[in-house]
């Protein structure tokens, strides 16, 4: 069992994000309500449930990738989200879960949510390219 | 979602012409369009640009310096929701229901990011948008986006 990928990106740390549990190996990803992830007066901003859906996309997939104990690096290929329910003025949650992990690329699906994690807010889908760091 | 109700209602009432760059001012200034300073730069009949400088909070890896995907999606999210407005030349309360974004190469460190959304398809309950997402040059896009918006409110009985 490897340590559980807590280094979160500026961007995340930004924003007041945090691990704040396991969900399957997963990093669990927390953000509290603030005027910097607010859209519509008291909802959250697409672009703020979007960028949780990355960050615990990221983080399960370096997760997975030290579970297997590759250093490779990612990159983004592409994300559809889709917006189910407006993010309301409280705690929002994110796990991303890595579907598929191949020598050159991996699919994750990412899923946010409030108070109940069988009603998300949003998903994500995403493809990354999987690429060892002598190669560059 | 991302689009106010009730605060661009006022600012854009029906009949009254819809202005990307006064609505900017208040979705590129306060909440999370505040946080990522988006500035409007420029619109047409059915676009709407609007641009985010670089800045060292907003990367999501520290070794290259290459902003977080999200600050692509928000930025689409806003250029072309407000490209819906544009094209109907008012303000209808909608929601954003899928965005997808292909990331044709990183935006490179220190460079600042424009967003093009592009309304090509009315209906009366759907907006059908696309767009892309360039650091200062249109022939050389860093991203493509497509996405749909529904309307949320004031449907014609």
């Amino acid at each position: 069992m490897s340590a559980l990928y807590t280094a979160l990106p500026p961007y995340a740390r930004a924003l007041d994000m945090t691990v704040v549990d396991e969900i399957n190996g997963a990093p669990v990803i927390g953000m509290p309500f603030a005027d910097r992830v607010q859209g519509r007066p008291g909802l959250l901003h697409g672009g703020a449930i979007s960028g949780m859906l990355e960050i615990a996309a990221i983080a399960a997939i370096h997760q997975a990738l030290r579970a297997k104990g590759s250093d490779s690096n990612i990159k983004q290929v592409n994300v559809t989200v889709d917006f189910m329910r407006g993010g309301l003025n409280q705690m929002t949650f994110a796990v991303g879960e890595v579907t598929r992990l191949g020598r050159t690329m991996a699919n994750v699906e990412a899923r946010a949510w409030q108070e109940d994690r069988d009603k998300p807010i949003a998903m994500g889908y995403m493809h990354y390219l999987i690429k060892a760091k002598r190669e560059g | 979602m991302t689009t106010g109700t009730t605060d661009i209602g006022t600012l854009a009432p029906n009949g009254g012409g819809f202005d990307p760059a006064l609505v900017n001012k208040l979705m590129g200034k306060f909440g999370h369009g505040g946080f990522l300073n988006m500035e409007y730069v420029g619109h047409g009949d059915d676009w709407v640009e609007l641009a985010i400088d670089w800045r060292e909070d907003l990367v999501a890896d520290p070794e290259t310096g290459i902003l977080a995907s999200a600050v692509i999606i928000s930025l689409m999210d806003n250029a072309t929701s407000m490209s819906i407005w544009t094209k109907l030349n008012e303000f209808r309360p909608q929601a954003t229901m899928d965005l997808r974004i292909d990331y044709l190469r990183p935006s490179p460190s220190g460079q600042r990011v424009y967003g093009r959304g592009i309304c090509y398809h009315l209906t009366n309950s759907i907006g059908f948008v696309r767009g892309y997402a360039h650091n200062g040059n249109p022939d050389q896009p860093l991203a493509h986006a497509s996405g749909t918006f529904i309307r949320t409110g004031g449907q014609a009985a």
